[in-house]
């Protein structure tokens, strides 16, 4: 009922389900090349944009909007958050995932839930999207390298999924493991990170609200490129702790290792709360670029504690965030 | 016999050479100009990097391309060569100047002070410059060509500077593959330089 599809496959649209002005114009820009493409006579460009095209026209996802947690900021377009992504498994580029992520397979797909917990389960993908009713909110999302989107995710609070498998007392830390298969991520042929990706969270932030499961994003199935088909996301932390494509959570007792941590520890901490008085070794956190807004006739915005997410600073009570950066 | 061009046949190749060397600055400009790029100042930062790169391995391989061919004429393009990495090279600054720093002096030194990588690059940037300041004619004249030669070869220094603050730059995601590329290419052009002036003293010494 949540994941919205009637059975003769006629949907019905809902409000929040309205097609964002950046899709149905990236849809017309396509069936205009298309017809270019008919009177060229040439194939190339449809196929590099048929991808493009099903993405374009992925499965709607009905959300409840979350008002109290989100933010009312001018949202990222659909186009620049789907097409300048990290995420390593697809190449290093910015530009890589949206041209290689079509060979990533979102269905079937199952989540290994274990470790320090009495019920360990393993969930289908179906199951996940029906665990708890789908919300959207629109959170900041602040990238470690200094630039910064606002998009509206889909999904629910973690907390929903964890409190499932019942955690033991042991439970003190959450990781989170992202699919590594090298047929369908060309990426991982680069030794650029120990795969697979995972990253890590404690326990208190993982069952914070804000901590969202998100399975859309502008109110439809994440792209791949995203971190489709359900991914982590932590608004108050630099976007890399925010693991994609998750295939396993593993509640331990110890602090996991985390990929970008092993990768270079004097760079990328456990914690990696978004903090403008920590600098990067190789930049300022200071302040940053907000994607499809800041350009070059005015100084970079100012970053927020916590990316201005207040709420979470009760977690880190006494904690000195200099060396716990 | 070795191609050696002469007259208008070498005007207009300095021509040609000179808007081929253009173009990769064009096409930044008209790609930025159509909002192509999610992130154009970011796009312009490691384009304008990329080929002050590119441009300094052009220059430095002119001196074997010519001792290997027997084209004595290249030589005429090599200030040219060695203005254009200049040229990508300031341009690369003011991206650094202009898009993190908003022409702020004081926040741009304690940046360059503050970070290695960017150290070493605002090092090889400056270097550049009385390089780019002597390269007329008057200028190799008012020095003398073996004191001009003597400094021009401060791009020896540059060059290896230039891959330290890309290597560094990388270094963060381990991704060292387009570093290595640049400094087996730079490694290689100085080595065959180092080889021919041995060979030259090992020759000298048996006359």
């Amino acid at each position: 009922m949540l994941f919205k599809r009637s059975p003769n496959g006629i949907d019905l649209p809902y409000p929040s389900e309205i097609t964002p002005r950046e899709v149905y114009e990236g849809r017309r820009q396509f069936i205009a090349r298309a017809a270019a493409t008919a009177v060229v006579g040439s194939g190339i460009w449809e196929m590099a944009n048929r991808e493009a095209f099903a993405q374009g026209a992925a499965q709607r996802l009905a959300a409840t909007r979350n008002a109290a947690l989100s933010t009312t900021e001018a949202q990222t377009s659909f186009k620049d958050a789907s097409s300048y992504n990290n995420y390593y498994e697809f190449g290093t580029d910015k530009g890589d995932p949206v041209e290689n992520a079509h060979t990533l397979k979102t269905r079937p797909w199952t989540v290994t839930i274990d470790g320090e917990v009495k019920k360990p389960v393993t969930l289908d993908i179906d199951r996940i999207l029906k665990l708890a009713p789908l919300e959207e909110r629109i959170y900041r999302l602040r990238c470690v390298e200094g630039w910064s989107m606002v998009i509206p995710w889909v999904g629910y609070s973690l907390s929903n999924i964890l409190k499932q498998v019942e955690p033991t007392g042991n439970a003190k830390y959450v990781e989170f493991t992202t699919l590594a298969d090298r047929r369908q991520m060309p990426g991982l042929r680069s030794p650029v990170l120990d795969w697979p990706y995972v990253e890590g969270l404690r326990m208190d932030e993982a069952m914070h609200p804000l901590a969202l499961l998100a399975v859309g994003m502008y109110g439809q199935v994440l792209p791949n490129q995203n971190g489709a088909p359900v991914r982590l996301i932590v608004p108050w932390k630099y976007g890399f702790k925010s693991a994609k494509s998750i295939v396993r959570i593993r509640l331990t007792s110890r602090q996991p290792r985390t990929a970008w941590n092993d990768s270079a520890p004097n760079e990328y901490g456990f914690y990696s709360n978004v903090n403008p008085n920590v600098d990067h070794p190789r930049w300022s956190q200071a302040s940053e670029r907000r994607i499809g807004e800041d350009g070059f006739f005015q100084k970079k915005r100012k970053t927020l504690m916590f990316n201005g997410y207040d709420q979470v600073a009760s977690l880190y009570g006494g904690m000195d965030l200099k060396k716990f950066f | 016999m070795a191609f050696n061009p002469i007259g208008k046949q070498l005007t207009a190749i300095k021509a040609l050479v000179f808007l081929l060397a253009l173009l990769p600055f064009l096409r930044m400009a008209w790609l930025v100009a159509q909002g192509v790029p999610v992130e154009p100042l970011e796009f312009l930062t490691r384009g304008t990097g990329d080929w002050t790169l590119y441009f300094l391995c052009i220059t430095l391989a002119v001196t074997p391309l010519r001792r290997l061919t027997g084209w004595n004429w290249v030589i005429k393009l090599r200030r040219m060569l060695g203005l254009y990495a200049f040229f990508y090279a300031l341009l690369h600054f003011v991206t650094f100047f202009w898009f993190d720093h908003f022409f702020d002096i004081a926040e741009m030194l304690k940046d360059v002070v503050k970070r290695p990588f960017i150290t070493v690059g605002f090092i090889a940037f400056v270097l550049l410059i009385p390089l780019a300041v002597t390269s007329t004619n008057a200028m190799v004249k008012r020095l003398g060509g073996k004191r001009w030669l003597w400094l021009h070869r401060l791009i020896y220094v540059i060059a290896p500077l230039g891959i330290l603050h890309f290597w560094w730059m990388k270094a963060g995601k381990n991704d060292f593959q387009e570093p290595i590329i640049f400094g087996a290419i730079v490694a290689l052009l100085l080595a065959m330089r180092v080889y021919w002036s041995y060979a030259k003293k090992a020759q000298a010494a048996r006359a």
